[in-house]
C-alpha cells in the first residue's frame, strides 16, 4: 500500500521537519491552509514567491518552513522589508506573515501606511491573541480580562480590532477567519492570489496559541475549535449582537473587497508622468 | 563628466546615481532632506524607486528590502533618524545586504540643534547597533568628495556585502561649491551568477564576501537576521555557528584594513606638531597647517576620509615623530580615543579640541594658538 504524501509536504521543507511549534499549535492549520490553497490553484513550486516575516512563533510558518525564498526581519519591520522587495521586483508575489504582536504593536506604523498605499502585498496576520513566543504576554489583540504574565489580574485595557481597523483604510482586500474555519480561509488566500490580485490585500486568523491561551483556560486544541466553530460568527450575525454579547463573539468574514489598482500601478503611472519607465 | 555647482547634500544625490542608485527610501530630516529631494526628482525620471517612507525605521527596512532584491539602494538620514535606523543597519550586517547610509552630522542629542553642524555620531556609526558588527563609515569633507566617496560607499558595499556609513555633516551637506560630477561611475557587482550549489553565507577566503543572489532567482533562499549556518539555516543554539558568522563578517571588513583606509597627508614629513582630523574640520586644520609653517612651525596634518577601520599602525607610521598630536573635532571627543590608542604608548601627547553647537566652526586661527600652545611656543 502507498502512503500518500500529505498536500502540505510539496511546499515545505523536508529537511527541517518536525516543525518546532508546541504540539496542538494552529499555525499548522495555517500552513495547510496555504498550501492546500497552492494545491488546488495548481501552484508547483513557490519559485516567484517571496515570504517575508517578522520575530515570533508565526513568523517561524515562513522561515524556515515554506520552500521558498524567505526573509525573517527584525520584529515588527516585515511590512517595510517586503515593500522594499516588491517595490524592485513587482513581479513577484510578496507574501507577510507575522503575528499580532509584530504586525499590530511594534510593527503597526508600517501596517497602516501600507494599507494607506495600498501597497501590492498579502498579509497574514496569524493572531494568537498574546506575545506566543516571549511567553504569552498581553498584546494589542489579546480580550478584555484575560489573564497573561503581564496581565496577572486580568486585562483591563481593550483590544485592538485590527481587521475593522484596516477595513476603513484605502487597504483593497480585508477578511478575518477564525482556524475553525478553515475552507473559507483556504479559499480567502485563493482569492488574494488570483481575482484580488492587486494593492494590499489582508487575512487576519484567529488562532489562540495552544499553550498561552489554550491551555491555560484548561482547554484541548479540539475543545479550542469547537469553541470557536460557536462563537466565530459571520458579520451580518455579529452586527446584530448586543454590546455585551460581542464581547464573547468573533466576527469572520471578507469585511471588504475591491481591486482599485495598488501602489505599483500607481507608481507607474507616475514615473510615465515624468518621463521615465518602472523596472523596464 | 559635468562641472556642477552643487551642495554636498546635492554631490550625495549625484554621486550615487552615477554609480547606479535606483532605490531611495526616506524621512525627511534637516540638514540631510536636499538629498531626498534631489532623487524624489531624479529616481522616477530614471525608471528608479523612490519612496517617503513613514519613518527611518521603514526607510531602512524598505532599503534592505530593495537591497536582497538587487537594487543599488540607499537612504540618507541626521542623528535622530540616524538612531532610529541602527537596529536595521545590524540586521543588514547579519544577512550582509550593500545598503548606503548617509548621515548628516548635525548637533545633539535628542533633536539638539537641527540645523546647526556637529561630528557627535562617529561613535554611533561606528557601534551603534548591539552584539559584534562591523560596518565601514566614510567621511568627505567638502562636496567633491560627498560625490567621490558616495560612489565609493555603493562599490564597498556590493564588494563587501556591508553597509556603508556615509558620514557628513552640516558644512558638508549645506557648503555649495564646483563639483565634477561623473556621468556613469564603474562599481562593482556582487550580482554575478550564482549557481544553488554556492552557499551564499560563506566564504572559503575570509577578506572576500560570498556572492549573493538576489530574491527571486529560483534559490529558495533563507535570509534571517538570527544566527544562521552557511546556508542560511537558523541555529540559534551552537557556539561554533554563532562565533563562526560573527567572526566571518568582521574579518571581511577588518582584514581589508589596508584597502578600506583612506586619507590625505600634508604638511612637513617630520612634524613639531600634528593634527588628525576629518570631515568640514579638515579645512581649518589644512589652513592651520599653513600658517604654523609660514611662521616656521613645522606642522602635519592627517585626513581621515575612513573613520572605520582604521588601521592603527598605517597612521602612526603615516604621522612621524610629532612632539605633539591635536585632534579638532565638532565635538566632545570621539576620534581623539583611537588617536590616544596610537601614540600613547610612545608618551606623544595626544589633545583634543573640541567645540559644538550655534553653528560655529573651528576656526585656523584657534588651531593654530593649541598648536602653539601644547607646543609651548
Ligand atoms: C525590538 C524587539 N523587541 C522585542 C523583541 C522580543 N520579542 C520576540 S518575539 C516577540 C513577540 C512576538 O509576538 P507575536 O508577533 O504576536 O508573535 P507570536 O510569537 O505570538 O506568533 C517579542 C516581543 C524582539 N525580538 N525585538
Ligand atoms: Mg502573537
Amino acid at each position: 500500500m502507498s502512503k500518500a504524501k500529505h498536500f502540505t509536504r510539496e511546499y515545505v521543507r523536508e529537511e527541517v521537519l518536525p516543525t518546532a511549534f508546541c504540539p496542538g499549535c494552529y499555525n499548522g492549520v495555517v500552513m495547510n491552509a496555504l498550501a492546500l490553497a497552492f494545491k488546488e490553484l495548481g501552484v508547483r513550486g513557490l519559485r516567484n514567491y517571496v515570504f517575508v516575516s517578522g520575530i515570533g512563533c508565526s513568523s517561524w510558518i515562513p522561515s524556515p518552513y515554506i520552500k521558498a525564498d524567505s526573509v525573517h526581519t527584525l520584529h515588527g519591520r516585515a511590512v517595510a522589508v517586503a515593500t522594499g522587495i516588491k517595490l524592485v521586483r513587482p513581479d513577484l508575489n510578496v507574501v507577510v506573515i507575522a503575528g499580532d504582536g509584530d504586525l499590530a504593536a511594534i510593527g503597526g506604523n508600517h501596517l497602516i501606511h501600507a494599507a494607506r498605499r495600498n501597497m501590492d502585498l498579502i498579509v497574514i496576520m496569524v493572531n494568537n491573541l498574546v506575545y506566543g513566543m516571549t511567553r504569552g504576554q498581553q498584546s494589542p489583540t489579546t480580550p478584555h480580562g484575560k489573564v497573561t504574565l503581564t496581565t496577572p489580574y486580568g486585562n483591563f485595557e481593550m483590544p485592538f480590532d485590527i481587521a475593522g481597523l484596516l477595513t476603513h483604510t484605502n487597504a483593497n482586500y480585508v477578511a478575518r477567519w477564525c482556524v475553525s474555519n478553515f475552507t473559507q480561509l483556504k479559499e480567502s488566500i485563493k482569492e488574494v492570489l488570483t481575482k484580488y490580485s492587486r494593492g494590499f490585500r489582508f487575512i487576519e486568523v484567529w488562532a489562540p496559541c495552544i499553550t498561552y491561551v489554550v491551555r491555560y483556560e484548561g482547554k484541548t486544541p479540539g475543545e479550542k475549535l469547537k469553541e470557536m466553530r460557536e462563537v466565530c460568527v459571520p458579520v451580518s450575525k455579529y452586527e446584530g449582537l448586543s454590546g455585551e454579547e460581542k464581547v464573547k463573539y468573533v466576527a469572520v468574514g471578507v469585511f471588504k473587497k475591491e481591486d482599485k489598482p495598488g501602489f505599483i500601478e500607481l507608481y507607474r503611472e507616475y514615473v510615465a508622468r515624468a518621463g521615465g519607465a518602472h523596472n523596464e | 563628466m559635468r562641472k556642477l555647482l552643487l551642495t554636498g547634500n546635492e554631490a550625495v544625490a549625484e554621486g550615487a546615481l552615477a554609480t547606479g542608485c535606483n532605490f531611495y527610501a526616506g524621512y525627511p530630516i534637516t540638514p540631510s532632506s536636499e538629498i531626498m529631494h534631489y532623487m524624489a526628482r531624479e529616481l522616477p525620471k530614471r525608471g528608479g524607486v523612490f519612496i517617503q517612507s513613514e519613518d527611518e525605521l521603514a526607510a531602512i527596512n524598505m532599503v534592505i528590502g530593495a537591497a536582497l532584491a538587487g537594487a543599488r539602494a540607499m537612504t540618507a538620514t541626521s542623528g535622530p533618524g540616524f538612531s532610529l535606523m541602527q537596529e536595521g543597519i545590524g540586521y543588514a550586517v547579519m544577512v550582509e545586504a550593500p545598503i548606503v547610509v548617509v548621515d548628516v552630522m548635525r548637533a545633539g542629542p535628542a533633536t539638539g540643534q537641527a540645523t546647526k553642524p556637529a561630528q557627535g555620531d562617529v561613535m554611533q556609526a561606528r557601534w551603534g547597533r548591539h552584539g559584534d558588527q562591523y560596518v565601514v563609515v566614510l567621511a568627505p569633507s567638502n562636496p567633491q568628495e560627498a560625490h567621490d566617496l558616495t560612489i565609493k560607499a555603493f562599490a564597498i558595499a556590493e564588494e563587501l556585502r556591508v553597509p556603508v556609513v556615509v558620514l557628513t555633516d552640516e558644512f558638508v551637506g549645506h557648503g555649495r561649491e564646483v563639483v565634477e560630477v561623473s556621468e556613469v561611475a564603474e562599481a562593482s557587482s556582487r550580482r554575478v551568477e550564482v549557481g544553488p550549489q554556492e552557499a551564499p553565507f560563506y566564504s572559503p577566503d575570509p577578506r572576500k564576501a560570498p556572492p549573493l543572489p538576489p530574491l527571486g532567482a529560483g534559490h529558495y533562499l533563507l535570509v534571517t537576521g538570527s544566527t544562521h549556518n552557511e546556508w542560511g539555516y537558523r541555529d540559534v543554539h551552537r557556539f561554533e555557528t554563532h562565533f563562526k558568522l560573527v567572526k566571518r563578517l568582521k574579518d571581511k571588513v577588518w582584514l581589508n584594513k589596508d584597502k578600506l583606509f583612506m586619507y590625505e597627508v600634508v604638511g612637513d614629513e617630520e612634524p613639531e606638531v600634528l593634527f588628525i582630523t576629518y570631515g568640514s574640520v579638515a579645512r581649518s586644520a589644512k589652513t592651520a597647517v599653513r600658517k604654523l609653517r609660514e611662521a616656521d612651525v613645522r606642522a602635519k596634518l592627517i585626513r581621515l576620509k575612513t573613520l572605520w577601520p582604521i588601521d592603527v599602525p598605517e597612521l602612526r607610521k603615516l604621522g612621524g615623530e610629532p612632539r605633539a598630536v591635536v585632534v579638532p573635532e565638532l565635538n566632545l571627543g570621539q576620534l581623539v580615543y583611537d588617536i590616544e590608542r596610537a601614540y600613547n604608548p610612545f608618551e606623544v601627547p595626544v589633545v583634543h579640541y573640541g567645540k559644538v553647537g550655534g553653528g560655529i566652526p573651528i576656526y585656523p586661527s584657534e588651531l593654530v594658538s593649541k598648536a602653539l600652545e601644547v607646543l609651548k611656543k
